[in-house]
């Protein structure tokens, strides 16, 4: 396309536009739908914006050394050490539940019969398991975890309980992954003479990474932003923990940290900064996920839907 | 010319076996949680909810865990988590469906990727980050507003109305985008404007994927629990009005888990209980609507 | 705009001008083996309570190349399909009757699949290659089958993609993507990919169906050549490279072969009634 086509694209549609606001004009009803529409979408962003930019404004100025001292003490609220455990509850959660997950939408998926009863009663209970309230889990672990097991609020209870959270999530994503490979590709294995595993691992897993990783991003932003089913399975001490049964010590993660300084009511500069650093976490496991997922539908051969 | 009967190479095919199982066994690993969070919550539940009576628990208005003898009436809470859900679906839903139509059908490719994104983050931030804006903005606000302290019910509802608005915006898009174009292009070529066409004909051929995602969003309200806990003042009374304080059922768990012992322990549990089973019908309706939904091929 | 319309009569000139190429009227004229590859008996498929093939009766030559005609939803893809059971990995198919490769029953509980599909290769409609290098695309077959050793790869690589005459094409870049290649060279990756694990069968699904007419006469060249190796059979929905490039045909309508003899005849005096109104052009 020439500059003048291009020119003389954008003023028709321009024109069209006009056109369009003047027929909306004559439709009163119609400019209503249109509006509040438009008022809709407003509100939406306007409200995201004004939690980021509040939250923003009021962090950044308590954003300072002590903050992130490597030990937390009464005076300067550091964050370090709930930081550092949600680091260590994450990587440990997803090494439970991403084999699991990952193993079980490849039975979902790549074996099963999809009409079979087992198959109903499995898609069945991982819809249950994503609807359940953290705050169910969270009882769930303090019953068999924390007591049942006799683990205490401990760094393992938390993980375990996390674990099980997230475990829904990463099964659909997988789910979803696989599907998004072409049956051509697994055609063309087994037309080679190559065996379901082979084709499962050779094949499919690797072209279905991306999204499987876009799936855990978001499992690590859903365990990073959890409170409701740590605080009373992990407990909430501000410390790294170390030595041998350090998978026993209780530990507190960043969300629970700033549920603390926020509902002592004391420090609310140091909760906006703690908030602040909840916030680009998530924000940055967002970008990633989406990154990833636009990557699974390039390598799927899918054209680029917008989203 | 190789022989192609088997079994050539047993190993393999004890392998490929194997494997089988071991998927399966992961497959099954959430079959299990779930019964296992059945168990062991109603099975300390129940007992509760007996010892307490039936009646007394779900109906009575009067939570004193420490008076003597104690009293266990969860119905505050239960009327609380019904009305903050109620409030928070009065406001999200429509705010969030027709920006779900502003997605689908009024914006363009740029706008609908950048509010995408937006709304992907607004699912992604945490309950505690909502519930500490709602704690230094709405409740100061409607403190000022109608000079209360301002953590109340309203708080709660607005709270939820907006952490709801991810849920129903992305599932009403999919539904909205998944009604066929010839729906569309019917109701443009007997005469009807863009809008009209999408509003009398597209959203209601959407309906029942719409309808999905409100229970969802009523799922997520009623199941929300650090935000609320921060917004809503947590009195154990039953709500009189909307800007006073009320305590839902998650809230009553989250507020006093943290001391409680004995029956006190067990009766929060129980509240677990009563909070699961709301849920899993929830669920369970989700689930039917979902599945019920209209097959676009005329049938 | 002309020069477009001029393009086209080029291609179709082109086309139908290698229906009398020397090369090609010496290849059908070359003399067939007698020697039977597949034996088809009593062979009825249903896939839940439809019969997608009835009663199909048929042998299939080694070193010829079969091609199986006929409009869609016919079952000569099925049939295809039937000849490395591919049809097993469809849950509610149900096959009666037998086949046998060599003598063999390749329908029986006590085969290795993955042994016949070896033996049996496979290139399909659309192109396929695996989201893989090219290298790797052509080494995943000898790769499955236990050759692991860099050197024989190597050879093995190069040998087959020169059989499938894309080796100059793709020499410098064989670590690249293999989705970064043309439709055409794309299928003829596919092809050498069948070739690697070394198959006495191939089996082609309507393997030109996708490609433009250059593509497509490339594909034709290389089956031909292919056939003094190969038994190849090939499902086409286009009578005109039937023609140009095979020995046998069988023609099938509503699951069932209505005639199956040597191209020409069958091309020149169908004895069949439906065969003619198919091949005319009647229906289909």
């Amino acid at each position: 396309m020439t500059v003048a086509d291009h020119k003389s694209s954008r003023r028709e549609l321009a024109l069209r536009k006009r056109h369009e606001w003047r027929t909306l004009l004559k439709h009163p009803a119609s400019l209503i739908m249109r509006l509040s529409a438009y008022f809709a979408a407003i509100l939406t962003v306007g409200v995201l914006l004004y939690l980021l930019v509040h939250n923003i404004f009021r962090g950044i100025p308590h954003l300072n050394a002590d903050l992130f001292a490597w030990k937390y003490t009464s005076d300067n609220l550091s964050l370090v050490p709930a930081l550092i455990n949600t680091l260590i509850m994450t990587a440990f959660a997803l090494i439970l539940a991403v084999p699991i997950g990952v193993g079980a939408a490849i039975y979902l998926v790549e074996y099963s019969q999809q009409t079979s009863k087992i198959i109903r009663v499995i898609r069945l209970t991982t819809e249950t398991l994503a609807g359940i309230p953290s705050i169910v889990y969270g009882l769930f672990g303090s019953l068999f975890f924390v007591r049942f097991l006799g683990w205490g609020l401990s760094l393992l209870a938390g993980t375990c309980t996390m674990a099980i959270v997230i475990l829904p999530l990463v099964i659909r994503s997988t789910e979803e992954a696989l599907i998004a490979v072409p049956d051509a590709w697994r055609e063309a294995s087994y037309a080679l003479g190559a065996g379901k595993l082979r084709t499962v691992f050779k094949v499919v897993l690797p072209a279905a990474i991306p999204g499987i990783l876009a799936g855990i991003i978001l499992a690590t932003g859903r365990i990073v932003g959890e409170s409701a089913a740590v605080m009373y399975t992990a407990g909430s001490v501000p410390e790294i923990p170390g030595g041998q049964n350090f998978l026993h010590d209780p530990v507190r993660t960043l969300a629970v940290h700033m549920y603390v300084l926020s509902s002592e009511g004391l420090h609310p500069g140091s909760a906006y900064a703690t908030g602040l650093v909840l916030m680009v976490m998530v924000l940055i496991l967002n970008t990633l996920s989406r990154y990833f997922a636009k990557r699974l539908r390039v390598k799927a051969g899918q054209k680029d839907a917008n989203e | 010319m190789n022989a192609i009967r088997k079994p050539q190479v047993r190993g393999n095919r004890i392998k490929e076996l194997l494997m089988k199982v071991i998927f399966l066994s992961a497959a099954l690993f959430s079959t299990a949680a779930v019964l296992i969070i059945c168990l062991f919550l109603f099975a300390r539940g129940i007992p509760a909810i007996n010892e307490i009576g039936w009646l007394n628990f779900l109906t009575g208005t009067r939570w004193k865990p420490s008076d003597v003898p104690p009293s266990f009436g969860i119905l505050p809470m239960i009327v609380g988590s019904v009305y903050a859900t109620g409030l928070a679906i009065a406001m999200g839903a429509p705010v969030g469906i027709l920006a779900a139509i502003f997605i689908s059908k009024f914006s363009p490719p740029k706008i609908r990727r950048f509010i995408n994104a937006a709304v992907g983050l607004m699912a992604g931030i945490p309950s505690v980050v909502y519930g500490y804006f709602g704690m230094v903005v709405i409740v100061p606000a409607i403190g000022r507003t109608f000079r209360v302290s301002g953590a109340s019910l309203l708080a709660a509802g607005i709270m939820l109305a907006i952490m709801i608005l991810p849920t129903i915006i992305q599932l009403s898009v999919s539904a909205i985008d998944a009604v066929p174009a010839t729906y569309y292009e019917g109701a443009l070529a007997v005469g009807a404007t863009h809008e009209q066409s999408v509003f009398r004909v597209v959203v209601p051929a959407a309906r029942s994927g719409v309808l999905s995602a409100i229970i969802l969003g009523v799922g997520r309200a009623i199941g929300e629990t650090m935000a609320v806990t921060m917004v809503i003042g947590n009195q154990a009374v039953m709500p009189e009005s909307l800007i006073r304080g009320a305590r839902t059922m998650t809230t009553n768990i989250i507020t006093e888990m943290g001391y409680a012992v004995d029956l006190h322990y067990d009766a929060l549990i129980a509240t677990g209980v009563v909070l699961f089973v709301f849920i899993l019908i929830i669920n369970f309706s989700f689930s039917i609507i979902k599945n019920r939904g209209i097959k676009y091929d005329g049938s | 705009m002309t020069n477009n319309e001029i393009t086209m009569e080029e291609i179709l000139g082109h086309d139908v001008a290698r229906d009398l190429t020397d090369d090609a009227v010496l290849d059908i004229a070359a003399p067939l083996s007698d020697k039977i590859a597949f034996e088809i008996r009593d062979l009825d498929l249903f896939y839940g309570d439809f019969q997608a093939l009835k009663n199909v009766n048929m042998d299939i030559r080694q070193n010829a190349i079969t091609t199986f005609i006929g409009p869609s939803g016919c079952g000569k893809s099925t049939l295809l399909r039937c000849l490395n059971r591919m049809n097993d990995l469809i849950e509610s198919c149900r096959i009666e009757g037998s086949i046998s490769l060599y003598g063999e029953n390749i329908g029986g509980n006590n085969i290795d699949v993955n042994m016949l599909r070896k033996r049996v290769g496979m290139v399909f409609q659309k192109p396929n290659p695996f989201p893989m290098s090219v290298y790797d695309n052509v080494a995943y077959g000898p790769r499955t089958h236990g050759i692991r050793s860099r050197a024989k790869l190597d050879d093995l690589v190069e040998s087959v993609l020169r059989e499938a005459v894309l080796w100059d094409e793709v020499k410098d870049s064989l670590r690249k993507s293999a989705l970064a290649l043309s439709g055409g060279q794309q299928q003829r990756l596919c092809i050498a990919r069948a070739l690697a694990v070394r198959p006495d069968v191939l089996l082609l699904d309507e393997p030109t169906s996708a490609l433009d007419p250059i593509s497509t006469s490339k594909i034709e060249d290389l089956v031909m050549r292919l056939k003094s190796t190969y038994t190849i059979v090939m499902v086409t929905h286009n009578m005109q490279q039937a023609v140009r490039i095979s020995d046998e045909t069988a023609f099938f309508l509503l699951g069932e072969v209505i005639e199956m003899t040597d191209t020409k005849s069958l091309f020149a005096m169908p004895a069949d009634r439906r065969t003619e109104a198919y091949i005319t052009g009647r229906f289909g």
